[in-house]
């Protein structure tokens, strides 16, 4: 019986950066503490989903295909991954950071009667964990007391375990009693032929500076396509509405660390540097020499963005042609 | 309609958090405190409703240290109707937080719930999820917009998830958590600030509640995450993408 569980979400028949980020995380888990590992997929139609996590090196995949199970909500699927937990006696419940996790984990860490730490970033040796507070201020140092323990990982915090051969799938059924009173109605999805940006390994984000959306598409976009990079945006680009919320890098929004992250007309709160500070290089443009983001990047350039950004996506696209 | 709104004290979102030199918490010493940002949306979006409405019981609760009054008397100014103060002087856990919620909610039967979807000092995103699981109730986290059935008695909430947009609804009650877009919250007009000194603020010692069990998850200690250093800056464009591509070698 598996004793390390790991959530694996799953979206367009793909496997996201993230779900193999927490499998890295739950194998982690497991080696310190010498437990077995076991993938759990949900949804309807989910064979090739199964498949796929099954090569990423845990000890087996069980997959719950049912109708009830196609379209996540909350109650539903908090209810199936803690009866999984108790069927197969688990010890630890580990997943991804997402909105879906986030969403979920609690209410099955309560079903449970376990602790959980939120998007945690590092396991010590100790048996600690270690988790960001205070907008990634403060890095805490916990210890869930309860023998059952329940973990989010930060996308940003553990290398995507790599393919490896493939481990067995188990079919399971739909625990009973999973009945919930929550009813999904729509899901307005954000089309974009661009990178995500939690897989992104350049990000290129605006702030306010651009001054409207169509800036965005205008100015910035080019930049983004020259660089190959996914695109972001600081809260307050997207509360006046420049583009969609699902691009906010922040605290509260996406945390990313891309190779290489340059922030455009982005002013640095503290909530901001949240979600990009750990960037193995960030660059900042931006008119106002004294904005606090300037304290944080590998290289900075004062200027006018609307001038020096499509000047850099000509210099970027002049380097590529050679 | 009766809405419950836990609100929590928090150190403002601006303050420049540094932690105690032997990790055993964060420096307090002129530090200002505020209702969560999070919270004050919930309150915000629970008066509003109130308006929208006719009419509503707005309920506030707060678990924390006898001067979190500042922060009820200021969410009674806002235009919330009674507060309930528990006091604690220690940080309580999410799942010893939700507990103790649990019973507040049993003893007021709210037909909602309204919370901020994480404070900004834990940032632990949980309580509310927390309390609706254990009241078996549906919930609906990261709300940027809540909308009601005609008879009232059914919701839609849009969230704001990775991949854009999603809509959930349910029949109340049930608890709903905010995020930053559902709303701006009001400033207390002077009246307001008047008016609450009269409203009732309620309060009963954490122990009263008898919420048994430690604590589910213990802070060891807080330590400042290694700086990153920067500041570094250039003269031109050609000069930018240059070192990008020869020194950083990302391009």
């Amino acid at each position: 019986m598996a004793k390390v569980l790991i959530f694996i979400e799953h979206a367009h028949g793909k496997l996201p950066k993230t779900s193999l980020v927490a499998i890295s995380a739950g194998l982690e888990v497991a080696k310190r503490n010498g437990l077995d590992t076991a993938a759990v997929v949900f949804g309807k139609g989910i064979d090739g989903i199964a498949a796929a996590a099954a090569a990423h090196g845990v000890g087996k995949v069980v997959a719950i295909d049912d109708a009830k199970l196609e379209h996540y909500v909350a109650d539903v699927y908090a209810k199936t991954l803690a009866g999984v937990v108790k069927q197969m006696g688990s010890t630890w419940v580990v997943g991804a950071a997402t909105a879906i996790g986030k969403d979920f984990f609690p209410r099955v860490a309560q079903l449970l009667d376990a602790g959980m730490a939120s998007e945690i970033t590092a396991f010590n040796d100790d048996g600690t964990i270690v988790r960001p507070t205070y907008a990634g201020n403060v890095l805490s140092t916990v210890t869930i007391t309860t023998p059952t323990k329940v973990v989010t990982v930060r996308g940003t915090a553990f290398e995507p375990a790599p393919k490896s051969a493939a481990a067995a799938v188990e079919k399971a059924a739909l625990p009973a009693d999973v009945a919930g009173r929550m009813r999904f109605v729509s899901f307005n999805e954000t089309k974009s032929d661009r990178p995500a940006l939690t897989d992104a390994t350049i990000v290129v984000s605006g702030g306010r500076g651009l001054k409207s959306g169509e800036n965005f598409t205008t100015v910035l976009e080019p930049l983004v396509d020259a660089l190959g990079a996914a695109m972001g945006a600081s809260r307050a680009a997207v509360d006046a509405g420049f583009v969609p919320n699902d691009l906010q890098v922040g605290q509260t929004g996406k945390v990313v660390a891309p190779q290489l992250y340059v922030a455009v007309g982005i002013s640095g709160a503290i909530q901001h540097l949240a979600g990009m500070k750990d960037s193995k290089v960030i660059v900042a443009i931006n008119k106002d020499g004294d904005a606090p983001i300037f304290n944080v990047s590998d290289y900075g350039l004062v200027a006018d963005l609307f001038k020096a950004v499509p000047e850099m996506a000509d210099e970027v696209k002049k380097l590529k042609a050679h | 309609m009766k809405i419950l709104v836990p609100i929590k004290r928090v150190p403002d979102p601006q303050t420049n958090i540094a932690v105690k030199p032997d990790g055993s918490g964060i420096v307090t010493d002129n530090v200002k405190f505020v209702i969560n940002p999070f919270c004050e949306i919930a309150l915000e979006e629970a008066l509003r409703i109130k308006e929208q409405q006719g009419g509503a019981d707005v309920v506030l609760v707060s678990i924390g240290p006898k001067v979190t009054q500042e922060q009820l008397r200021t969410g009674l100014a806002m235009g919330a109707d009674r507060a309930i103060l528990i006091v604690a002087e220690e940080d309580l856990d999410p799942a010893t937080a939700a507990a103790v919620l649990k019973k507040v909610v049993e003893a007021e039967s709210p037909d909602l719930v309204l919370a901020g979807k994480q404070s900004i000092d834990d940032d632990a995103n949980q309580v509310g999820q927390i309390l609706a699981s254990s009241l078996d109730w549906p919930q609906a986290t990261f709300a940027s917009k809540v909308e009601f059935s005609a008879d009232k008695k059914e919701v839609t909430v849009t969230r704001e998830v990775d991949g854009g947009l999603e809509q959930v609804a349910f029949a109340l009650p049930g608890i709903i958590t905010t995020d930053l877009r559902l709303n701006e919250p009001r400033y207390a007009s002077l009246p307001g600030i008047m008016k609450a000194r009269k409203k009732e603020l309620k309060e009963t010692p954490l122990a009263e509640y008898g919420v048994a069990g430690g604590a589910k998850v213990s802070t060891n200690k807080m330590a400042s995450p290694p700086k990153r250093s920067g500041g570094r800056k250039v003269e031109t464009v050609q000069e930018l993408v240059q070192l990008l591509h020869t020194e950083a070698k990302l391009i």
